[in-house]
């Protein structure tokens, strides 16, 4: 029992790795044997969550399963690995989504084929993306944050579309750039303070009973080196424009977990990092941060109007919906907090169910043109009516997840915290409801032109298989948790609403 | 009449001197040696040589363990930590050089056993500036290490580029040790003495010339053109495209190490009290070599030039935690020394491997242009995994070594704090985003491009039985070179994810200085 406890959070993190030595130890002919590597590692990750999960005490606030052993004395770094309710649903949306993906490779692999490279990039991935959310020491922090670049740069790069050496280059600059400033941030947070520690939990903990003794303009700046570091990832408007390219020339794995996990690394910076440990700045900026999050969203939602391409449509959908989650963030509530960390969860699901339906319109049509598209419902009207049904959900529908992320987000912006201006969110938060609007026009306009009307002339006589085996095991389960999660938000809710209030001092 | 005698012999501690005395040893042997052997077995010396080094760091490791600090000389030359384990960095680089150019050498039309002859009497000279602490063995050593690399640049006898290497390379070189010396002269002078710890003394009196500034400012120029900071680095790139491609390996890790071991001993041993003069001379030079370094790599098409570059910016890095010596409090110049140390270490690693894999592929392609290297990672992913590794790690990537390098570096400008120190540790972080562009354009030609077709149709043919042209796909890797190549990757990757080694390195280093 006690050794699990001790074990499971650094097994979460590292089994992938073993999963991806494993993989690139057999020889390069040898497929099935390769998938069958990277999908029991990942399985064997998934279950490990599942039971991290039947132990994890929810009502409780503080990290769990922790471990804390010393790494770089020199610059005080640790190990120190630990979940709590915020960093806990991200961590199993994480596993879940790797363990899906590996399966939709499974006859889905970009060209150029090379199974093996592709599985071991994306078991590396998940160590990236794991670590991220486990790590409670901001070096251990930054390093897992980075990880998950590299395999994403080589998987757009190598299996991407036509464009993609632009675009990996443009996802990896752009990340690194604000990486570098927030890594300025941690450096500085830890000498221009009385902290000495690169604890997230202890640093938090001295904000809130105010012995972290900084200086108000050092903590603004630092603020803001943080700011761009989270903001780049998150994509906030102005610095989304790595994104679109990324999505679009990414393979679809790629882009699904880029939706689904390397987005919510910026989110959940903001709301683990940033905002706890630098209140007083974030109260300041909280204002500007609402403001880019409300122009994104209404930025995202025309853009998405003027695309002729559905995944590019859903890339900038991305950025809208990310918007709410960051208006959420800003306004310093627990209730948009706990929209937020809904909506990160949500769309990660259904934009990340998107992205595979682009995928399988591009395999099957070999062209993911909207203008040349239609008819889907005819021609396959399973994927049709799933890519209907994601759209809804994206849309925010009552009764799907989509919804829980998006409609209290919007609220929240009605009652923002103390000391913010009322009137100023009251505005956002019309701007925001406005963007809901948008976002039903373009998912429904997107989903009516592609899957309504006559099936066009070119793809008439051609027999195009609908949805098969390896979709459908990938894919219900996603589409069962929207259902699930619309039905009964409070399995997520739970989770997150001791550590919320706790970070409101609660 | 006896005791007269007696007291004149200065008393030799040869433990001490036993890891220069081992590199002189072997130094000669190997011309020796090569007396006895056919001309066409002569490629023998460099497994001597290779031994030879190794064999210095025997000494290196029992006077670590013996742990007491030794200063010979009156002071002049020291052993302690920090001389010792600048001493085990150039023997360790030293040896990974020979490991590289052992076959480069012997394949091509060079003089072999002269050649490892001049490489050892360079590492010795490196080993005694670790240990040198007075303005005279400075320059002596320093002045080893270099002489020996003018005649190394041009080792290409029938190459004009090489000639040209080592013409510019001799003509900056002495140059700038006479504007070196120049400024040594003024010091010596109104300080009376060439020891360190005297000048130090000297300068922290109150009533110091003016001509002090002069003279320390002399003096830090004359290095800042051996270790190729800008605006003193015009010789460097054409030195090193020129030279061969292992000497170029020599110049840019170790013999600029040596330079900046040198100025490192000057600034912390004798200039200390004066920082506010030098600190802004070192400073601008900081800004200039990330700015020019970075700016001036993106546009190489040439590997070895664009690397040539990035030394020099990697060399603005090296230099930035020394700007920060002078601060007051102890723990900001115990770190910035930390960082330099844990700096050099890994670049050195970095830097080292990714030459070695230069010189495999170029051997292959005859051809130092980076798209040359487009499909590497099809053709040999083995090399292209390796030169992608040293190459994130001179980016500074996590989760290969250069990130902890990068990370002491921007950690000792916080440390101190200040409004310069702090946008010092900015411009360096956008210098290293820049840096990644040139270094990620490589790896993107051998992972995101096809072959050139020219090498497509010779592998073809070679595949089909082709006797006609031996295709260059043949040639393989140098079981050294990739032993080499091996042992730089796994150290990268090893001390990326588990820096405290390196850095408890640094610690002992600066806890007795």
């Amino acid at each position: 029992m006690d050794t699990f406890e001790d074990w499971a959070l650094s097994l979460a993190v590292f089994l992938p790795l073993v999963g991806m030595v494993g993989v690139l130890l057999t020889p390069k002919r040898a497929e099935l044997a390769q998938k069958s590597i990277a999908l029991g590692s990942a399985v064997l990750t998934l279950i490990v969550g599942v039971v991290i999960v039947t132990r994890f005490d929810w009502s409780n606030s503080a990290t769990q399963l922790g471990v804390s052993k010393q790494w770089i004395p020199l610059i005080n770094a640790r190990y120190d690995i630990g979940v709590d309710g915020i960093g806990l649903p991200l961590l199993l949306l994480s596993m879940f989504t790797t363990v899906l993906v590996i399966i939709y490779s499974w006859d889905h692999f970009p060209e150029p084929h090379n199974p093996k490279g592709f599985l071991a990039l994306m078991l590396l991935l998940a160590v990236g993306m794991n670590g991220t959310f486990v790590s409670q020491d901001l070096i251990l922090f930054f390093i897992f944050f980075e990880i998950v670049l590299l395999p994403m740069f080589f998987m757009i790069g190598v299996w991407g579309g036509p464009n993609r050496k632009y675009a990996s280059l443009k996802f990896f600059l752009f990340t690194l750039f604000g990486s570098a400033l927030m890594l300025l941030g941690f450096l500085a947070l830890f000498f221009l303070s009385d902290a000495n520690t690169f604890s997230i939990t202890g640093l938090t903990a001295m904000a809130q009973d105010g012995t972290l003794n900084i200086d108000k303009t050092t903590a603004l700046w630092i603020f803001g080196g943080l700011f761009l570091g989270f903001a780049i990832k998150v994509p906030m408007f102005p610095f989304h424009t790595w994104l679109p390219d990324a999505h679009t020339e990414a393979p679809t794995q790629g882009s699904v977990l880029l939706a689904a996990i390397l987005l919510k690394l910026g989110t959940y910076g903001f709301v683990k990092i940033a905002m706890p440990i630098l209140p007083e700045a974030s109260q300041t900026w909280a204002p500007y941060i609402g403001g880019l999050a409300v122009i994104g969203i209404i930025y995202g939602s025309l853009c998405c109007l003027a695309q002729t391409d559905v995944k590019r449509l859903i890339a900038f959908s991305s950025v809208a919906h990310m918007g709410f989650v960051m208006l959420g963030i800003s306004t310093r509530t627990e209730f948009g907090m706990n929209a937020a960390l809904f909506g990160m969860v949500a769309h990660g699901l259904i934009t990340g169910m998107l992205f595979f339906c682009a995928g399988s319109i591009q395999h099957r049509f070999d062209t993911r043109e909207i203008s040349r598209l239609g008819g889907l419902l005819t021609t396959t009207p399973r994927l049709g009516w799933i890519l209907g049904f994601s759209a809804m959900a994206s849309l925010g529908l009552p009764g799907l997840a989509g919804f829980w992320g998006e409609f209290p987000a919007v609220l929240s912006a009605f009652n923002p915290a103390e000391g913010q201006s009322v009137e100023l969110f009251r505005v956002y938060m019309v701007i925001a409801a406005i963007g809901t609007v948008l976002a039903a026009g373009y998912l429904l306009w997107m989903f009516q032109r592609v899957a309504f009307g006559e099936v066009k002339e070119e793809f008439k006589d051609k027999h195009i298989h609908d949805v098969h085996m390896t979709e459908w095991l990938a894919w219900t389960p996603i589409l069962a948790l929207i259902v699930v999660l619309g039905v009964y938000p409070d399995i997520l809710f739970r989770y997150f609403a001791a550590p919320v209030s706790a970070l409101f001092g609660a | 009449m006896v005791l007269a005698i007696a007291d004149k012999a200065p008393l030799i501690d040869w433990h001490a001197l036993a890891p220069e005395i081992t590199l002189a040893c072997v130094a000669i042997l190997v011309l020796v040696f090569d007396l006895f052997l056919k001309k066409s077995s002569s490629w023998r010396t460099s497994k001597f040589a290779a031994i030879g080094i190794l064999a210095a760091l025997i000494p290196v490791i029992t006077l670590a363990i013996d742990g007491t600090n030794r200063s010979l000389f009156g002071g002049a030359y020291v052993v302690d930590n920090f001389a010792l384990a600048f001493k085990a960095f150039f023997i360790i680089g030293a040896y990974l050089v020979v490991l590289i150019g052992a076959d480069y050498i012997r394949e091509g039309d060079y003089f072999q056993s002269e050649f490892w002859f001049l490489l050892l009497v360079s590492v010795l000279g490196m080993s005694a500036i670790s240990s040198s602490r007075d303005l005279i063995s400075i320059f002596v050593a320093l002045e080893t290490v270099t002489i020996p690399t003018f005649v190394m640049a041009g080792w290409a006898r029938r190459n004009l580029k090489s000639n040209e290497a080592a013409m510019k390379y001799y003509l900056i070189g002495v140059m700038s040790s006479a504007v070196m010396l120049y400024g040594m002269s003024f010091i010596a002078g109104m300080s009376g003495s060439t020891l360190l710890s005297d000048i130090e003394q000297y300068f922290s009196q109150n009533d110091v010339p003016a001509l002090a500034s002069v003279a320390i400012i002399l003096t830090i120029i004359g290095f800042a053109f051996k270790i190729s900071a800008v605006p003193f680095h015009q010789w460097a790139p054409d030195t090193y495209e020129g030279a061969p491609t292992p000497v170029t390996a020599f110049l840019s890790v170790l013999s600029k190490a040596a330079g900046f071991v040198g100025l490192i001993i000057l600034l912390q041993f004798g200039f200390l009290p004066d920082s506010d003069i030098w600190s802004v001379v070192v400073y601008a030079m900081v800004v200039a070599s990330l700015v020019v370094g970075n700016f001036t790599a993106l546009k190489q098409t040439n590997i070895v030039r664009m690397l040539s570059y990035s030394s020099i910016a990697q060399g603005g890095f090296i230099l930035l935690p020394l700007t920060f010596l002078g601060t007051e409090t102890l723990l900001p110049r115990a770190s910035a020394l930390e960082s330099t140390i844990i700096y050099l270490s890994i670049y050195l690693l970095a830097n080292i491997g990714a030459f070695a894999c230069v010189i495999a592929i170029s051997k292959r392609t005859r051809s130092g242009d980076i798209s040359s290297y487009a499909g590497l990672g099809k053709r040999d992913p083995f090399l292209a995994i390796c030169l992608s590794i040293f190459l994130f790690s001179l980016a500074g990537i996590p989760p290969f070594a250069g990130w902890f390098a990068k990370f002491v570096m921007f950690r000792s400008a916080l440390d101190v704090g200040t409004a310069p120190a702090v946008i010092l540790a900015v411009i360096a972080g956008v210098a290293s985003v820049v840096a990644f562009v040139y270094y990620a354009n490589v790896v993107k030609r051998m992972w995101l491009e096809e072959p050139a077709a020219q090498e497509e149709i010779a592998e073809k043919a070679a595949s089909e039985g082709g006797l006609l042209i031996k295709s260059r796909t043949d040639v393989t890797v140098a079981p050294a070179v990739k032993l080499a190549i091996v042992l730089c990757a796994i150290a990268t990757v090893v001390l990326g994810v588990l820096p405290g080694i390196i850095a408890k390195v640094g610690e002992l280093v600066t806890s007795v200085s």
